[in-house]
């Protein structure tokens, strides 16, 4: 009840649950959402029966796509979205590791040219998912979930 | 198959078909001279990083064409100097050159440039990463000496974990159902994910530091120098300098048509002694990188189709 109540705060936009909780403010970087006009909220610390804690964003104003919220699927992978219209859910979505990972990570290797050259947006290709391994679209070296650091 | 205007960057871009219609191409330009096939055209050789015969050898396979060259040799005298980045500069360059081949210290800086040029770039290598011309012109090599490049049993020696040329020569001879021995010192070996995607691929390799051992089954032996450059530590370096020295001594313990081949430079790896006999090709690899880089050059600017 506590939860359905949490989601409904906002008359339209999209509320995203279950990040963990020490990633909430990450999640707000990747997302870039420094433009949006309308209120964001976010809340931490809260009970969760399957996380412990957990962390929740809301966004008024802003319906998040697929495409957007999957770039959240490396810090948080069991994060959902859900898109309100008129304080009634009006679609979920379960974030999903997206095929090529753009400007998230870092690349592990100092030698890359991400690492050395201005503004070059790093861009990997998932290999795996589970465990997370990917390929370096510029160095092509391969990187493992122990080597993957955020920007 | 349609070349024109792709880019050179990685060996991974190429499907096998791809790469035999590379080779197909070269063999076709070792036959014609083709003298005029460039005529009017500008290949910009841009060389961040020391190199003879990469350099020397794109800027003949364009003037043997008819084509002109211009270019560096080494970045102290450009703007990157003056704090230029990559992408500013191939912005410029390619309003100077039809064609830019590229070799650079940083890992993906080809890939780079060629997202910054609209003109086609090739890869004439990037860092330890790749150097395609070069792997394409060791394959061209094994089928002229071999007359194939189906099921060959290949030995890779010496620096297998820092040298580029031999990663991107195994993916390339993937394609063709060898049989690898990689002969190295364990600190030297194959990375492991090379390891694995051959096992994916259910290729067939053999781990082994003494050459001996292993030297009688091979068709060709491809032997690399030690690069003193990719060694932080200089201690490392001093203690697996030399560790292999291929002499006659080797010629009791092969099979009579076994061929040795060598990126080049040799260090010490190759003794002279083995230069005169029917087993070393070294030489004229090098000398097949004219009939290669000329095939690309053709190919990416539309002249062959």
């Amino acid at each position: 009840m506590k939860k359905e109540q949490s989601i409904s705060a906002i008359k339209d936009g999209s509320v995203i649950d279950h990040i963990p909780n020490n990633v909430a403010l990450k999640v707000m970087d990747i997302l870039d959402l420094k433009g949006i006009r309308g209120m964001i909220s976010v809340a931490t610390n809260l009970s969760s029966k399957t996380m412990g804690k957990k962390g929740i964003i809301k966004i008024s104003g802003k319906d998040l796509t697929k495409e957007e919220v999957d770039k959240i699927a490396l810090i948080a992978p069991h994060a959902t979205v859900n898109i309100i219209k008129n304080y009634d859910v009006k679609s979920k979505i379960n974030v999903a590791i997206p095929p090529t990972i753009k400007n998230i990570i870092k690349c592990s290797n100092p030698n890359c040219v991400t690492n050395n050259e201005k503004n070059v947006a790093t861009k990997f290709y998932v290999l795996e998912k589970d465990p997370l391994k990917v390929r370096c679209h510029y160095c092509e070296r391969n990187m493992e979930k122990e080597d993957i650091s955020l920007l | 198959m349609n070349f024109e205007n792709r880019d050179i960057i990685s060996i991974h871009d190429f499907s096998k078909d791809e790469l035999l219609y590379i080779l197909k191409t070269a063999k076709s330009m070792e036959k014609n001279p083709n003298t005029n096939l460039l005529k009017d055209k500008i290949l910009a050789n841009l060389f961040f990083e020391p190199s003879t015969r990469t350099r020397l050898s794109f800027a003949s396979a364009m003037e043997q064409l008819g084509g002109q060259v211009m270019g560096f040799a080494t970045s102290t005298m450009t703007s990157i100097k003056k704090g230029e980045t990559l992408w500013d500069t191939l912005k410029m360059i390619q309003a100077y050159a039809d064609v830019i081949a590229i070799r650079h210290p940083l890992e993906g800086s080809a890939r780079l440039a060629a997202e910054s040029s609209s003109k086609p770039v090739i890869n004439a290598g990037d860092g330890a990463n790749q150097h395609p011309t070069q792997t394409l012109l060791d394959l061209y090599t094994i089928q002229k000496v071999k007359g194939k490049l189906d099921g060959l049993h290949v030995g890779m020696l010496g620096d297998l974990k820092y040298g580029r040329t031999v990663h991107s020569l195994v993916n390339a001879l993937s394609h063709f159902k060898p049989t690898f021995y990689f002969i190295a010192p364990p600190a030297l070996q194959m990375p492991q994910t090379y390891l694995d995607e051959l096992k994916e691929n259910k290729i067939k390799f053999v781990i082994e530091s003494n050459l001996m051992k292993v030297s009688k089954k091979l068709d060709v032996l491809y032997a690399t120098r030690i690069q003193k450059e990719r060694f932080a530590d200089p201690i490392e370096y001093e203690k697996y300098k030399g560790i292999y020295k291929l002499d006659t001594s080797l010629l009791k313990n092969i099979k009579k048509d076994l061929k040795i081949m060598h990126p080049l430079p040799r260090v010490d790896e190759i003794d002279k002694s083995l230069d005169e006999t029917e087993h070393a090709v070294y030489f004229e690899q090098a000398a097949n990188g004219i009939h290669v880089r000329k095939a690309l050059l053709a190919l990416v600017l539309g002249k062959v189709r």
